[in-house]
């Protein structure tokens, strides 16, 4: 790690460092900052052994059979097998997983950028009160769980009160015991909750893109709001967009809870069932630590090779 | 051809047809109002009389709204199984001591790989990047496994001490660094003498102060809705949260008590981002990620 540095940093001045190697260079460099270490290392040490050491230790995990009690014995891809070729809950997990994430991070960011957009040019007071509306439902914590309440399976449900008062159907419908509904149910509660850091980050970012772009824009031929965000405002925010697409992607992997606390644990069916809820099955009640190591390790890989890849892409907007 | 010109909110407005006002400004209300009917309806529901929770079909407003059911969430919570204030506490204390160790860890942090050129703070901010990128459930489980070797299981440190090194704040606070404060009124107080802390404390921190009410602000808010948690297994180290749940899990019978629950977690976090909005979006200028 700190060649690299070392590296790019003699690319950089490649005239003060010509008497000395890479290592002593480094080194001096070290001693003359070593404030930077004192001052980092509080941080560093608690990130290390809360975030750095766990998915390593995942990873190892993953390769043994370990019940908490008793030494971890290495079985190999054992688990990894298990997973895709014996479990078939496992295989509907991966399923929802991918389709809550294939649907929630693009609409949630598509979401925030029109809104942010559109609430833009609003006056400043008008525009902090649109921002909390949206913004809201995010922190709300539990509030989500009204839609419980509003698609409770009962008549006292405001949904079935209103569908038997006009005659759509005679009995109640059973919304989060009925595999057909529960799904769209949970992703639009999820969607309702999922404007937060990203739409924040694109209203900020938004704000600061400078006026004389859009004036010098007009005068070469931008003819409407479209071409404009196109290609004027687009670009010069690609950096938020770049932040909003890890933070919504990130999010949208992380459903787990609303689904729980709508539809139960399992789900009806296991019709809404994640690869979260597979977690906390193997790994929170089940303490199949080696296996719940697979699971974390899969779920681990998927965040991070969609965040990558929509990082690739992103960085073509406005080119 | 002549170019449409306005000036709105003192910033001069291009190219917009009236039409494409009008269609947002629709569609704005539309969305605005689906995003606002559920907290709408929380908190009329938590208004409700028990007879009109019953009343068929049911009514989208109160007739005679009252403070009943608070009232009896507070009554729920006194026939509780552990004194409900303990409930209350440990979620204060978890809030509390996470944010303020997150401020103290994350700034410190933020400031040096900002400012302090060491060696090995690209590769340490580019792990924090990464960081950024998963959900922390999925290390839960290893997690667990450094709790039970330091004997931190059914222990509220188990919540507080990951929640110190918690990356978002951090994140957002360098790039504040980076954007808003020069060098060079960092390099003038060192040539006076200034240690990096007291150029850190005196000069760095004042200067970014919408990024600290930032970072506290999500540390608050995650920490704030802390639920039940595969570290926390005694009943008098659990949440308020938790206890929540658990009136909510009994289901319609108690709309009334469960949504005045709903409505008392959601004031507080929400007040918080009212107070700090305008801070929160300034830092949120700087958050964005180069490639």
């Amino acid at each position: 790690m700190s060649q690299n540095t070392a590296v790019k940093e003699r690319k950089a001045k490649p005239v003060a460092r010509k008497d000395m190697t890479r290592a002593q260079w480094t080194w001096k460099e070290m001693k003359k900052n070593k404030a930077g270490y004192i001052m980092i290392a509080p941080f560093f040490i608690l990130f290390f052994v809360f975030t750095v050491v766990p998915v390593f230790l995942s990873m190892i995990l993953s390769f043994t059979s370990f019940n908490l009690l008793e030494w971890p014995k290495f079985v190999g891809l054992d688990n990894y097998v298990r997973l895709f070729l014996d479990d078939d809950i496992f295989l509907t997990a991966i399923q929802n997983t991918l389709i809550f994430a294939v649907i929630t991070g693009p609409v949630s960011y598509l979401l925030s950028l029109f809104v942010a957009w559109f609430i833009n040019e609003l006056p400043p007071k008008m525009r902090a009160f649109v921002t909390l509306i949206f913004y809201a439902p995010s922190i709300a914590g539990s509030m989500y769980q009204i839609f419980g309440i509003f698609f409770s399976s009962d008549r006292y449900g405001y949904v079935n009160a209103l569908l038997i008062e006009y005659n759509f159907i005679t009995e109640p419908i059973q919304f989060f015991q009925n595999a057909k509904y529960v799904m769209p149910l949970c992703i639009i509660v999820a969607l309702w909750t999922s404007l937060g850091t990203t739409f924040l980050s694109f209203i900020a970012g938004l704000q600061i893109v400078d006026n004389s772009l859009y004036e010098a824009g007009a005068l070469d031929g931008v003819r409407n709001r479209w071409q404009e965000l196109w290609y004027i405002t687009l670009p010069s925010m690609k950096e938020q967009l770049m932040f909003g697409a890890v933070m919504s992607i990130t999010g949208s992997f992380g459903f787990g809870g609303i689904v729980t606390a709508l539809a139960g644990f399992p789900s009806v069916d296991y019709c809404a069932w994640t690869i979260m809820h597979h977690l906390e099955d193997y790994g929170g009640q089940r303490f199949e630590v080696g296996y719940s190591s697979a699971i974390a390790t899969i779920l681990f890989l998927m965040m991070i090779g969609s965040n990558m890849l929509i990082k690739k892409l992103l960085s073509k907007v406005g080119q | 051809m002549a170019r449409k010109m306005r000036v709105r909110n003192h910033k001069v407005v291009l190219n917009r047809s009236a039409g494409g006002d009008a269609g947002i400004t629709v569609m704005l209300v539309i969305l605005g109002v689906l995003m606002f009917i559920p907290m709408y309806f929380s908190v009329m529901t938590s208004l409700k009389p028990l007879d009109e929770l019953w009343i068929f079909p049911p009514k989208f407003y109160v007739i005679n709204p009252t403070l009943k059911n608070y009232a009896d969430l507070f009554k729920l919570m006194s026939t509780s199984w552990v004194p409900f204030s303990r409930y209350i506490f440990n979620t204060v204390l978890i809030t509390v001591a996470g944010t303020f160790g997150n401020l103290c860890l994350g700034s410190l942090a933020a400031y040096a790989l900002s400012k302090i050129p060491f060696p090995g703070r690209k590769g340490i901010f580019q792990m924090i990047v990464l960081s950024l990128m998963f959900v922390s459930t999925v290390t839960g489980i290893a997690n667990f496994i450094t709790f039970s070797f330091l004997g931190l299981v059914d222990n509220l440190l188990a919540i507080i001490l990951p929640a110190c090194c918690s990356t978002l704040g951090l994140y957002l606070m360098k790039q504040f660094m980076d954007s808003s404060v020069s060098n060079e009124a960092l390099e003038s107080a060192r040539l006076d003498g200034a240690g990096e802390f007291r150029v850190f404390w005196s000069i760095a921190m004042p200067m970014v102060k919408p990024a600290w009410l930032t970072l506290i602000v999500y540390s608050f808010q995650g920490l704030w809705n802390t639920g039940s948690s595969i570290y926390i297994q005694s009943e008098q180290l659990k949440t308020f949260n938790y206890a929540i749940q658990q009136i909510l899990s009994a289901g319609i019978v108690r709309a009334g008590a469960s949504t005045a629950a709903m409505v008392i977690m959601m004031i507080v976090p929400v007040t918080v981002f009212i107070i700090s909005q305008s801070n929160i979006i300034e830092t949120m200028a700087s958050s964005g990620m180069k490639d």
